[in-house]
């Protein structure tokens, strides 16, 4: 399979741009083809503006004037109504159902179970990665081969018997049980790490073992340190995936106590009145959920744009 | 999930021949290892092996959750064969599939290579890149509102130009085309950064080549990038195809399966099948069904895009 080393195309933004026999040099193919790009930076940007726009928007105000660009009498009502801080008078006086709805409670959360998912399957991901990478013994490629297997297994024929085992567990509507199947593992945490793992050099290893040192001082105080980068690639890459993801902690978590942000808001959705939905409300619960992502985005934009560059991930 | 490897070993060059000889400390590796596996073990076994075991099982069995399941032998497979609502959904998924792969990408590989003739910006990789980062609930719901009948900003703007409104959701032909739509915005940039960094592997000589004799820029396209690009594309036809066919969480939270069966595809109808209707045995009987379907797409796609080898090296 193709490759993309990450290293390669840092290397390509960094070389001198006139040398670049790739990049286009006609003046008249420069400007369209920027044009083109300005478009596409436009057409990806618009719904992310909007939904700040409706965000700020009085809901009720906004139904006379679609077309505006900026927010229709700017307020922080909506915010205000689905953190639970405003009273169910100044939310109806506003457009807004008077509903209580705690978006605030469902941040926490959604933080806690993707806390919890991340750390933990990240060190056991890497434990795992470390025994299939650095030590030798026998039958390694083959339990490694059956653990890849898992990674072809469409997510819902798992989804089902594991929402039985869950509920006989006892653990619906806990966090516990939203985050217990990808706790321990994922083979995709595992053949990430591994990647990294084999690269290694070796002879450091050998080296700590003549000095007496045990396999998990050395895991601990030479690969991870060593790793440490692409740990947190893959502890970032994780935590995105399960603060988006929806059905499962839908079908486990329903109670106030246990529902994700993506939950909330797709009960919210579906509780807003049809002929007279409150969009200002639900666009500021949008918001909310996807702030955190937006500031991941400018703090580690470039691992993330990086580590997707260099392995396909999905 | 699908994975690239990285080729380039990022922490330090070793000869993979080293690994394959003998090791003084096999043993002793052999119980590390052992430890060191032991919570991802658990985690393979009870939420991913055993799951799948007990998922085919249940395919056989008839199970509502409440009573213990009673084995019946093919019966749930043999009433899917005559389900009308399961050969719908999966027609309905099969255009979605058709609609939002080649959409995006066609419209990917064309981002990609205007990314890689006139910019090198990091900045505009992140920007493109946000939709992908962002849940498809929020995604979903954002643009139900930008879509909706009455007043999206969408068909505010139609009426404002004096074209008559569209039912983007609400219309049983336009629904699901509208969903592969929304689709598209959230995985083009993500998709295109894939073949952008399978551009960039691509020998920067060759362009110098096509420059020298005097090839445009459709024709550098046609004769250069296309065939080079070809494993890459391959590999990203294989991930988008294998996850389009899972389509859920924007149908759950804008049409939840309508107008009438429009958009009902397998996961979605599985779903109901198994929590709505609380019919286990069969829902896992589909479920066995679409994992057979998408190994058997991943396995003929395989084999007829060649993806696992390169036109550089032949």
């Amino acid at each position: 399979m193709t490759i993309i080393a990450f290293k390669a195309s840092r290397a390509a933004s960094r070389a001198s741009r006139e040398d670049d026999p790739s990049l286009a040099k006609s003046k008249v193919a420069k400007f369209f083809g920027r044009l083109a790009l300005v478009i596409v930076i436009l057409i990806t940007l618009f719904p992310i503006y909007w939904m700040f726009r409706t965000a700020f928007s009085n809901n009720r105000a906004m139904f006379g004037e679609p077309l505006s660009l900026l927010p229709v009498d700017f307020t922080f009502g909506p915010l205000q109504r689905v953190l639970g801080l405003a009273t169910p008078e100044e939310a109806l006086a506003e457009g807004g159902s008077g509903a209580s709805i705690n978006f605030a409670q469902y941040m926490l959360n959604s933080i806690a179970a993707c806390t919890l998912i991340t750390v933990f399957q990240v060190t056991f991901s890497s434990m795992a990665a470390y025994a299939f990478a650095l030590l030798n013994w026998k039958g390694r490629d083959k339990v490694f081969a059956i653990f890849l297997i898992a990674l072809m297994v469409p997510g819902i024929f798992t989804l089902l018997p594991n929402f039985v085992l869950v509920k006989d567990l006892g653990l619906l509507n806990t966090i516990l049980g939203i985050a217990l199947p990808t706790m321990l593992m994922t083979p995709f945490a595992i053949f990430f790490l591994r990647q990294f793992f084999l690269g290694i050099n070796r002879s450091i290893i050998e080296a700590a073992v003549i000095d007496g040192a045990t396999q998990w001082r050395i895991f601990r105080t030479i690969v991870v340190p060593l790793a440490w980068p692409q740990i947190i690639t893959l502890a970032l890459l994780q935590f995105i995936q399960y603060w988006n993801d929806y059905l499962w902690p839908f079908l486990v978590g329903q109670t106030e106590d246990s529902k994700l942000l993506t939950v909330g808001l797709g009960i919210f959705k579906s509780q807003t009145p049809q002929g007279n939905p409150d969009w200002a409300g639900l666009m500021a619960g949008a918001l909310i959920a996807a702030v955190p992502i937006f500031i991941l985005m400018l703090v580690f934009g470039r691992k993330i744009v990086g580590s997707i560059q260099s392995s396909g991930v999905k | 999930m699908t994975i690239t490897a990285n080729k380039e070993t990022p922490l330090g060059e070793v000869p993979r021949t080293q690994q394959a000889r003998k090791r003084p400390h096999r043993d002793s590796q052999l119980k590390a290892a052992i430890l060191f596996l032991i919570p991802a073990s658990i985690g393979f076994v009870v939420f991913f092996a055993w799951p799948a075991f007990r998922g085919l099982y249940l395919s056989f069995t008839d199970y509502n959750l409440l009573r213990p399941p009673t084995f019946i032998g093919f019966d749930n497979y043999v009433a899917i064969s005559t389900d009308p609502v399961f050969w719908n959904s999966l027609k309905v998924t099969l255009e979605y599939v058709v609609m939002n792969v080649g959409v995006q990408t066609a419209a990917a590989l064309a981002l990609a290579v205007l990314m890689q003739r006139f910019t090198r910006s990091m900045v505009v990789r992140g920007v493109i890149m946000l939709p992908y980062l962002i849940a498809n609930v929020i995604v979903a719901l954002v643009w139900f509102w930008l879509c909706d009948y009455n007043l999206g900003i969408i068909n505010a703007a139609l009426d404002f130009f004096g074209i008559d409104k569209v039912g983007f959701f609400g219309n049983e032909n336009l629904a699901m085309g509208t969903i592969a739509m929304v689709n598209v915005w959230r995985h083009l940039g993500y998709t295109a950064l894939l073949l952008f960094a399978g551009l960039q592997a691509i020998p920067k000589d060759v362009y110098e080549a096509a420059e020298v004799d005097g090839a445009g820029e459709w024709r550098v396209f046609r004769s250069v990038t296309l065939p080079l690009l070809r494993p890459v594309l391959a590999f990203v036809l294989v991930v988008t195809v294998v996850g389009s066919f899972q389509i859920f969480d924007t149908i759950a939270v804008t049409t939840g399966g309508g107008p009438v069966d429009a958009t009902r595809a397998i996961n979605y109808y599985i779903y109901q099948r198994a929590f709505e209707r609380l019919d286990f045995g069969y829902a896992s009987a589909l479920a066995v069904i679409l994992m057979i379907i998408l190994a058997a797409i991943a396995l003929l796609q395989n084999k007829l895009l060649r993806a696992n080898e390169s036109d550089l090296e032949r």
